[in-house]
């Protein structure tokens, strides 16, 4: 029997029993399409993590002084309480560590707390106020869109002007350039010189809404008690360096609160490996639930195909018989068999593909769920669902396959 | 080889032998209990011979067919196909006689139930290779030569029990075999369509083709000019009978 032919008989087969057709290839579909989508959720995290959360909220090749870890995951009550309980980084601890530097670094004070931004009757709640020193632009990557940052002579003075977020920009000033205009936080004013590139989100949450003044402007009232900062951010060229900055300024900070050298740290230098250990730890888990979502979809989707396929084998096995006894070989049955699967697989594993991949794009646009699809997704989907497929449909006719035509034509 | 060799001393010519049994026995194991259904059968059947089998329900009549007709492997004996040792043949050949040298019907007709009565009788000349024009050709004529040149697109479910076993009939000669061979081809149909089937038989047999045919009713095995008879998984009695 040629190969054409097989294909052909396959076609007429699928045709003939539309419902268990359906159902074999809807097994496959749903392997493939929960392989695809778990695995791009996942693989989406993980690139977003790795080339975006940890760069956006830490900066490469930066570290952030702190009282305790601002990116935390699973961190016990006590110890939480005992951050707390910490002594707060103040100006004069930033000054000092900046001052101890002896490696290269740029170095920006960073504080920030929640407020409202008003322009002309219009007010925009729940705006991240962030007081912060000039370098900080250039530390975190912020580019200036229009007008510009403020100076070390603005920084220095505690100059009443601001920088606006792209969003907040966006909905103060729809019409018009807010560079030289006047808005007011909790009542005082500022005056924009400048508005920050659009950055896009992080896991749902805009990164625009925002306004940076200089650390020792009026705004450090409305984010700290007095001459406390949040962080002093101190950028390296070097990951070397920054690790020198870093003993440096465990040094510095050490000496500072007097602490003996049996006792820890009671501050926290957090870098963007630290927040990537969260990543990790939360990836570790996604990485073993999705296989397992993966595998139990899989598994779904061989029981159903396996089910359909032993539901029909009594008389498929009459047909084997029946084929066996007017000359087919093994090898035609298989190959019937076969090319019967495969159509079927394929036909699941495209569907499936199409799914996946769409679900994944549904995912990302409704969700903050970042979602990626993997080539390699699909290759494993395709390969493991249709195999699944495949060996589901075809190993119960290589069993039948091999009786005796009258034993094959005997089984009910 | 004694078998062949103890014939060849016999009265008739070696090669007008199609069917030489030898000592064909078949057990079934049914868990531990063995079923002898077949205890040692020697038969002999010339070509274009009409052989009736019969004997009692559970004899062995169908047994004896399915080996005879290579469907099933016997546990011990020997047996010949046109001079070919059929004990000694790989699946391979074995699908070959099957599909070559013997045509088969059934009782129960075992027709695809979701093909055409021409795809049915195709079937056949798919696994002989042939290609897909001649084949529809061949089937279309076999149907037409058993009265169903108006059925060819019909599936068996639209079809009569007399209409199915001739498309089973058709399918079974359509490769020109050297044996057709018929277990109960009367046991689902009336009378009056059993009489049809007979005269199709009869044809068949004047036109030369070899018949073995298991049959429980006399008025159906009358037609045929030889009647063995099985007993316990032997032959008991092979007698010749005025047509
Ligand atoms: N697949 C099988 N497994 C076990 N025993 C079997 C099997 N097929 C047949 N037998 C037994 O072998 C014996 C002969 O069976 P066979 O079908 O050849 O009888 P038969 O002469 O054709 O009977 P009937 O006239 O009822 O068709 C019986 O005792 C039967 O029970
Ligand atoms: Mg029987």
């Amino acid at each position: 029997m040629h190969f054409l032919e097989a294909i052909r008989l396959a076609l007429q087969t699928i045709r003939a029993q539309k419902l268990k057709s359906v159902f074999s290839a809807i097994g496959v579909f749903i392997g493939v399409t929960f392989l695809i989508g778990a695995w791009s959720i996942v693989n989406g995290m993980n690139r977003y993590m790795t080339e975006k959360f940890a760069g956006t909220l830490v900066g490469v090749n930066t570290f952030h002084l702190r009282r305790s870890p601002n990116v935390t995951f699973d961190v016990e009550d006590s110890v939480w309480r005992a951050w707390r309980r910490r002594p707060r980084i103040k100006f004069a601890d930033a000054t000092a560590v900046t001052l101890g530097l002896t490696v290269p670094t740029v170095t920006a004070w960073y504080s920030e707390g929640r407020g409202s931004v008003e322009y002309n009757g219009k007010v925009a709640k729940d705006i991240t106020l962030e007081g912060a020193t000039e370098r900080y632009f250039d530390i975190m990557n912020l580019k200036i869109a229009d007008g510009r940052a403020f100076t070390p002579q603005e920084s220095k003075a505690g100059t009443t002007v601001v920088v606006l977020g792209y969003d907040l920009a966006q909905k103060l000033f729809p019409d018009v350039n807010p560079v030289g205009h006047s808005v007011r936080i909790h009542g005082l004013p500022y005056r924009v010189i400048g508005v920050v590139e659009r950055q896009g989100n992080l896991l749902g949450i805009s990164l625009d809404k925002f306004v940076v003044a200089p650390a020792l402007s009026p705004i450090q009232r409305d984010v700290n008690p007095p001459g406390v900062v949040d962080a002093l951010i101190v950028k390296a060229n070097s990951e070397p360096e920054m690790r020198e900055a870093m003993d440096q300024t465990e040094a510095v900070m050490r000496s500072r609160r007097h602490l003996r050298p049996r006792q820890d740290d009671n501050f926290a230098m957090e870098t963007s490996e630290g927040v990537l250990d969260f990543w990790k730890k939360l990836s570790r888990i996604l990485y073993a639930v999705g296989p397992g979502l993966v595998g139990i979809a899989l598994v779904v989707g061989g029981i159903v195909i396996m089910n359909i396929m032993l539901m029909a084998v009594a008389e498929r096995t009459r047909e084997i018989g029946i084929r066996k006894s007017l000359g087919a070989r093994r090898r035609d049955i298989l190959r019937q068999f076969l090319a019967e699967a495969t159509a079927l697989a394929t036909v699941g594993a495209s569907l499936g593909i199409v799914t996946g991949i769409a679900l994944s794009m549904l995912l990302q646009a409704l969700s903050p769920l970042p979602a990626s699809v993997s080539p390699f997704s699909i290759v494993l989907g395709v390969v493991v669902g249709g195999g699944v497929g495949i060996v589901a449909g075809v190993y119960p006719a290589s069993r039948a396959a091999r009786l005796d035509p009258i034993a094959a034509l005997r089984q009910e | 080889m004694t078998a062949l060799q103890s014939f060849r001393t016999g009265d008739t010519p070696l090669p007008d032998i199609v069917i030489l049994t030898h000592k064909l026995a078949r057990d079934y194991d049914m868990g531990g209990e063995v079923v002898r259904a077949l205890r040692g059968v020697s038969l002999q059947i010339r070509k274009n011979e009409y052989v009736a089998v019969m004997g009692p329900s559970g004899s062995g009549k169908s047994t004896l067919m399915n080996l005879v007709g290579c469907l099933d492997t016997p546990t011990a004996g020997e047996y010949w196909l046109n001079g070919q040792k059929v004990s000694d043949l790989s699946d391979d050949a074995l699908a070959r006689i099957r599909n070559k040298e013997i045509g088969f019907v059934f009782q129960t007709f075992n027709l695809l139930p979701r093909a055409t009565a021409l795809h049915n009788v195709e079937l056949p000349l798919i696994y002989a290779g042939l290609p897909a024009r001649e084949r529809r050709e061949h089937a279309a004529r076999a149907l037409t030569s058993v009265g169903l040149g108006d059925r060819m697109d019909h599936r068996p479910n639209e079809l009569s029990g007399g209409q199915r076993q001739r498309v089973a009939i058709a399918r079974a000669l359509v490769n020109a075999p050297s044996i057709l061979l018929a277990d109960e081809p009367t046991g689902n149909l009336d009378s009056a369509t059993s009489a049809e089937l007979m005269q199709v038989f009869g044809d068949l047999h004047r036109q030369g083709q070899t018949i073995v045919m298991v049959t429980h009713e006399h008025d159906i095995a009358a037609h045929a000019a030889r009647v063995v008879t099985l007993r316990d998984g032997v032959i008991a009695t092979d007698q010749l009978q005025a047509a």
